[in-house]
């Protein structure tokens, strides 16, 4: 795999590409006319108000739904079902490991569906949890680990998957704070080791400011990308300087700007009097 | 990065000697087993013997003539009605859990042959099956099975829908989506099914015992009945009595190690609240 940081890679062909996407339960439209995508070794993130369908688009790029209008190319290859060069961290991690093996065996269950032999997968499998820092806890199973621990062995999963691209869909959405930082970071640093393409949706501007090499904004009903933000802070980002960068800052209120609902966007009009 | 792993001891409990485990399973056995003892002592009803009679009759009948002309038939019919019973009772249920529209569309026939007791059926298969074998597996197998069946429907809807998501991205094959997440899902409600199927078989299998060709404790015990053996009689008790707590223990041994995931999650979370 290739280590390009996403910078100078823009004349590439894109991973994947998103076009004239539209989804719609029945009559009711979520998501109508997204266009954006995404280049090798990219990390971009998909920010948007709760409700705009945000979920719904990374199902559909998983291969797990079907647009209701649009296309969705992976590789170039229009994608009908679960692409093999894609992984996908849930957002539920108690809920995404299966209670009944261990780590390792939740991790190397993919790459036995594949055809790899025992000893190939579970070594690849240790590797992964090598990778997220949880050698350690191969043989244990996901309810003996905290739930930072489990995301991180949802991670290893996805790794020892060997993808070219990795959907992460808020996946560190239920874990406290600190936690939250640890895994932004690791991420970061798996990203930047193994060069792989991460697409992650949170709600959390902050979060995807300091991830992304681009972060996608979503919003209105039906949703639709509102812009495309290049996050220019470099490979090297830091929890604490990087958040106190004035770029930072100006990133963050731009995004807030964008996403805003309609309804929140008259700053005179307090906000009881938007009760009826 | 710092890791606070949990060890695999710390999350073990400690284990009660087996001895206090067998002094506290035997204590009420063994106090009936003097009361009665003591009571029928001095009794001379014929269909009553005293108890010690009783006892110095099992060595003389049951080791080793009855053993082998009743026990093993009865054990041998067992085991292999049961095991088909689980393993078609599982296969059907499997099929069922996954297909809503066949569980709904075959509803109306399980609930009205569940609502039948088996044993009605037995003047049916001795008719198409005869008394012998063939007839006492088909009962068995037939009547046992669908406790299994319907917990296996219940166990396999249990999978959370989330992993259905998660099995679709990574690819998981059919087989290993059967081996690794339907089966082991379903494990602990198909258990709690065989624990009653497994009642029911040997109910069944003394029925058709009864009923059936001679060999087997069922048919013992009828016929020593019949000819007025009674002491003989009151032996098949005992031995079926032990017959159906061995059995029970294998499974028991059984269900601890299929399922010792599952009783090591349920000690871990009362260990936290």
């Amino acid at each position: 795999m290739s280590s390009n940081n996403g910078k100078n890679t823009s004349s590439d062909r894109p991973i994947f590409e998103i076009s004239g996407f539209s989804f719609a339960y029945g009559e009711t439209k979520i998501l109508e006319n997204v266009n954006f995508a995404a280049n090798a070794g990219e990390f971009v993130c998909i920010v948007g108000p709760s409700g705009a369908g945000k979920t719904t688009l990374l199902q559909c790029l998983a291969g797990l739904r079907q647009p209701t209008g649009g296309e969705i190319r992976f590789k170039g290859e229009q994608v009908t079902a679960p692409p093999a060069e894609l992984a996908v961290v849930f957002q539920d991690y108690s809920r995404s490991l299966m209670p009944w093996l261990s780590a390792l065996q939740n991790i190397a269950l993919p790459l036995k569906s594949a055809g790899q032999g025992k000893k190939q997968r579970e070594a690849k499998a240790l590797a992964a949890l090598e990778e997220v820092g949880l050698a350690a806890a191969a043989d244990l199973y996901p309810w003996e680990l905290s739930g930072g621990m489990q995301q991180r062995v949802a991670i290893a999963r996805a790794l020892a998957y060997e993808p070219a691209l990795v959907i992460m869909d808020e996946p560190f959405a239920s874990v406290d704070a600190q936690t939250r930082a640890d895994l932004e970071d690791l991420t970061l640093r798996i990203k930047d080791h193994l060069g792989i393409t991460v697409v992650l949706v949170t709600h959390d501007i902050d979060e995807a400011v300091y991830l992304s090499d681009r972060v996608v904004a979503l919003s209105g009903r039906p949703a639709t990308v509102v812009d495309v933000v290049d996050v220019n802070l470099g490979n090297q980002r830091d929890q604490i300087t990087t958040k106190e960068r004035p770029e930072f800052a100006g990133l963050r209120s731009r995004l807030y700007r964008l996403i805003r609902r309609p309804e929140q966007q008259a700053p005179a009009a307090p906000a009881a009097a938007e009760i009826h | 990065m710092a890791l606070n792993v949990p060890t695999k001891t710390s999350s073990r409990s400690r284990k009660r000697p087996w001895f206090k485990t067998l002094l506290w399973q035997s204590w009420l056995p063994l106090s009936a087993l003097a009361v009665i003892w003591v009571a029928s002592e001095q009794s001379t009803s014929v269909y009553f013997p005293p108890a010690a009679e009783v006892f110095r009759k099992i060595s003389i009948v049951w080791f080793p003539d009855a053993l082998v002309t009743d026990l093993l038939p009865s054990l041998g019919r067992l085991v292999l009605g049961f095991a088909l019973a689980v393993l078609l009772g599982i296969a059907i249920g499997v099929l069922l859990g996954l297909f809503r529209s066949a569980e709904t569309a075959v509803r109306p026939l399980t609930e009205t042959a569940r609502a039948i007791p088996g044993v009605a059926l037995l003047p049916i298969a001795m008719m198409f099956f005869g008394t012998g074998e063939s007839m006492k597996l088909v009962m068995i197998v037939f009547i046992a099975m669908w406790p299994i069946v319907l917990n296996t429907i219940e166990g396999v809807r249990s999978v959370d829908p989330a992993l259905r998501n998660v099995m679709a991205s990574f690819r998981i094959t059919a087989l290993d989506r059967f081996r690794s997440v339907y089966l082991p899902a379903a494990m602990p409600q198909i258990f709690s099914g065989a624990r009653i199927s497994l009642a029911i078989a040997v109910a069944v299998m003394i029925a058709v015992e009864m009923f059936g060709t001679p060999g087997g404790i069922g048919y013992f015990i009828r016929d020593a009945q019949q000819t007025f053996r009674i002491i003989d009689m009151w032996t098949g008790l005992v031995i079926l009595g032990l017959f159906g707590y061995t059995l029970n223990v294998i499974f028991r041994a059984l269900e601890d190690r299929v399922l010792r995931w599952q009783k090591r999650m349920a000690k871990h979370v009362q260990g936290e609240s």
